[in-house]
């Protein structure tokens, strides 16, 4: 099992759901998270006070899944994230022990 | 219409008879030679009956011509306090709502909410008589204390043709509005009980005189009632915006700057309530300017225009500076300057024509810019909200620029005929507009330093930092203006 943590621009977020969503995966979790990378941030003037505004909103999607599964998930967010401007977000993997279903206590793959 | 045709033609019947009655005297002894005898025929015959009819007439049409003017100026005296009302709840109370930061919210606007309820308390117990009572120089009397007096009845030194509950009850929307203006410098780090405390305090000590002594019959500045150094100020410019800028600057010094400032940004929580607040500020607007005409006449229109004018030009011109210097124009920028030009306008409103409000205009969005980006900036005053550097700064300008532009043709209040303003060739006015101005400033400022003194005593002026920390909202209301979970 593996974990994909993919942090995206918001305004991919619904492509990038609709095409995970086509190639089959049943199950994400999302959170409007605030961050930068290399991008750098926007100028905003208020009254002629100048805010540096370096935290830009972003979506982060994470999701456990079969090993068999990850590449082609992986292949689907790059295609479908990606504007090829400085802020289209990262893909984090790593593995996962164990995942266990709450409701009937099932363990493993079983679980995603 | 109560004219029906019947009664229009017996009028009409009647007033020819007595004016033939009062004619035909005269014509009678022009005329003697040739033909005196059919008009003393006619003049004998109507000796007995018709005067006193006409007499009793004529009183009743004089009685029913005050009623109808009575009521078109009240109705429009009492939409406009309505306005003037709406001014601060909820106009100013949204305005300054949305430039505050999001734990601050409910804390700014629940002291404008304070400041409706308390002054119209204490406005009703002594406020009214304090500023309109009597004829001192300096403060009104105790002569209507717990609104003795005052009734049905209009008062003819003030507004002769409505109510004196009208004029009353409009007079005390701007003793609302004024202390709450103040609060824009004192944001998002005073206490509230000190911030109560210091307000009901202010209103009585500083707001009453001055408002005496601009407005009030035989008071020192007053223009038309016996001043002696007669200061236009048609709504309020030194009333209003003068002493409550002035103060707001004393109150920024004393109280320090905020937490974080200026290192740590501190936008406004929501330019969207901001900008509803400042609509709702250009309409209630209205009521506060063409209102102080007193009555539903042409110098009410007049004030109407002038102070449309000034500001959609004050929000033309903060914004091009805007767009000069930033290379942007924000929503932010063209709001404030709509402010500023209503405040410039405030005192000139009644006296100036529609171009000289477009020139007021113009200057006070540059000028009030130019004080909250950058004089602010240099002197490193944190006047939250820009109290000051809208309202002292705007008020000032407007003050002064009323002595320049003021003309008779307007409103003649020296008289018919006589010089207003400097246009009119009247330069001693921008003179007495100075001593007014340097009056309100000195008054406000010794004024407002010395009851923070003794309001810092009582119930402490700041709140401790953390609680500025953790926001006013939930340390001094012990609620959140946004639940959003919930």
């Amino acid at each position: 099992m593996m974990k994909i943590e993919a942090i995206i621009q918001p305004s991919r977020f619904e492509s990038v759901k609709d095409a995970l969503r086509e190639i089959g995966i049943e199950g994400m979790t999302v959170t409007e998270v605030r961050g930068h990378g290399r991008q750098k941030g926007h100028t905003e003037v208020y009254r002629g006070r100048e805010y540096t505004v370096d935290l830009l909103p972003k979506i982060k999607l994470e999701m456990v899944l079969p090993d068999a599964l990850v590449n082609r998930v992986v292949d689907t967010i790059l295609k479908t994230a990606k504007t090829g401007k400085i802020g289209d977000g990262k893909i984090f993997l790593s593995r996962v022990e164990e995942a266990i279903r709450i409701r009937n206590e099932e363990r493993g793959e079983n679980a995603l | 219409m109560k004219c029906v045709g019947w009664k229009c033609s017996l009028s009409f019947v009647l007033v020819l008879g007595a004016f033939l009655l009062t004619v035909a005297p005269l014509s009678a002894q022009q005329t003697a030679a040739s033909s005196a005898a059919p008009l003393t025929i006619v003049a004998s015959a109507a000796t007995s009956e018709i005067p006193r009819a006409v007499n009793e007439k004529l009183a009743q049409l004089d009685k029913d011509v005050k009623a109808a003017q009575s009521s078109a100026d009240n109705a429009w005296m009492l939409v406009s306090a309505l306005l003037v009302l709406m001014m601060t709840g909820p106009g100013l109370a949204l305005f300054y709502g949305g430039l505050v930061r999001r734990k601050n919210t409910l804390a700014i606007m629940m002291q404008s909410f304070a400041l409706m309820a308390l002054i119209t308390v204490m406005w009703a117990l002594v406020g009214y008589s304090l500023c309109f009572g009597g004829d001192g120089h300096f403060i009104g009397s105790f002569e209507h204390a717990f609104l003795r007096g005052v009734g049905a009845d209009p008062n003819p030194d003030y507004a002769g043709t409505i109510p004196q509950l009208t004029f009353m009850v409009y007079q005390l929307m701007f003793a609302i509005i004024t202390p709450a203006l103040i609060t824009g410098a004192t944001a998002e780090r005073m206490k509230f009980s000190g911030t109560v405390l210091f307000l009901a305090l202010w209103f009585l000590v500083v707001y009453a005189p001055l408002a005496h002594m601009v407005w009030g019959k035989g008071g020192f500045l007053n223009a038309s009632l016996g001043g002696k150094f007669p200061t236009l100020d048609f709504a309020g410019g030194t009333v209003v915006h003068i002493s409550s800028g002035v103060s707001a600057l004393v109150c920024a010094l004393y109280l320090g700057k905020r937490t974080g400032y200026p290192k740590q940004p501190m936008p406004p929580h929501s330019l969207v309530l901001s900008f509803i607040g400042a609509c709702l500020l250009w309409v209630g607007w209205f009521g506060f300017n063409a209102g102080s005409a007193l009555a539903s006449n042409s110098l009410a229109t007049s004030a109407f225009v002038a102070t449309h004018f000034a500001a959609a030009a004050a929000a033309l011109s903060w914004s091009a500076a805007e767009w000069f210097k930033n290379g942007r124009a924000s929503a932010l920028g063209a709001i404030s300057g709509a402010v500023a030009g209503l405040v410039a306008i405030t005192p000139a409103a009644g006296f100036v024509g529609p171009m000289p409000a477009l020139a007021i205009g113009l200057i006070a969005g540059v000028v009030c810019y130019w004080m909250v980006t950058k004089v602010k900036a240099i002197f490193g005053y944190d006047d939250a909200l820009d109290a000051f550097g809208v309202h002292g700064a705007g008020g000032t300008i407007g003050a002064l620029l009323t002595g320049v532009f003021a003309q008779q043709v307007i409103n003649p209040i020296f008289g018919a005929g006589k010089a207003v303003g400097a246009l009119d060739g009247h330069w001693g006015q921008v003179g007495n507009q100075l001593v007014g101005v340097l009056i309100a400033w000195v008054f406000a400022l010794v004024g407002t330093l010395v009851l923070l003194k003794i309001v810092d005593l009582l119930t402490g002026i700041r709140v401790p930092e953390e609680h500025e920390i953790e926001g006013l909202d939930i340390t001094q209301h012990g609620e959140e203006a946004y639940n959003l979970e919930s």
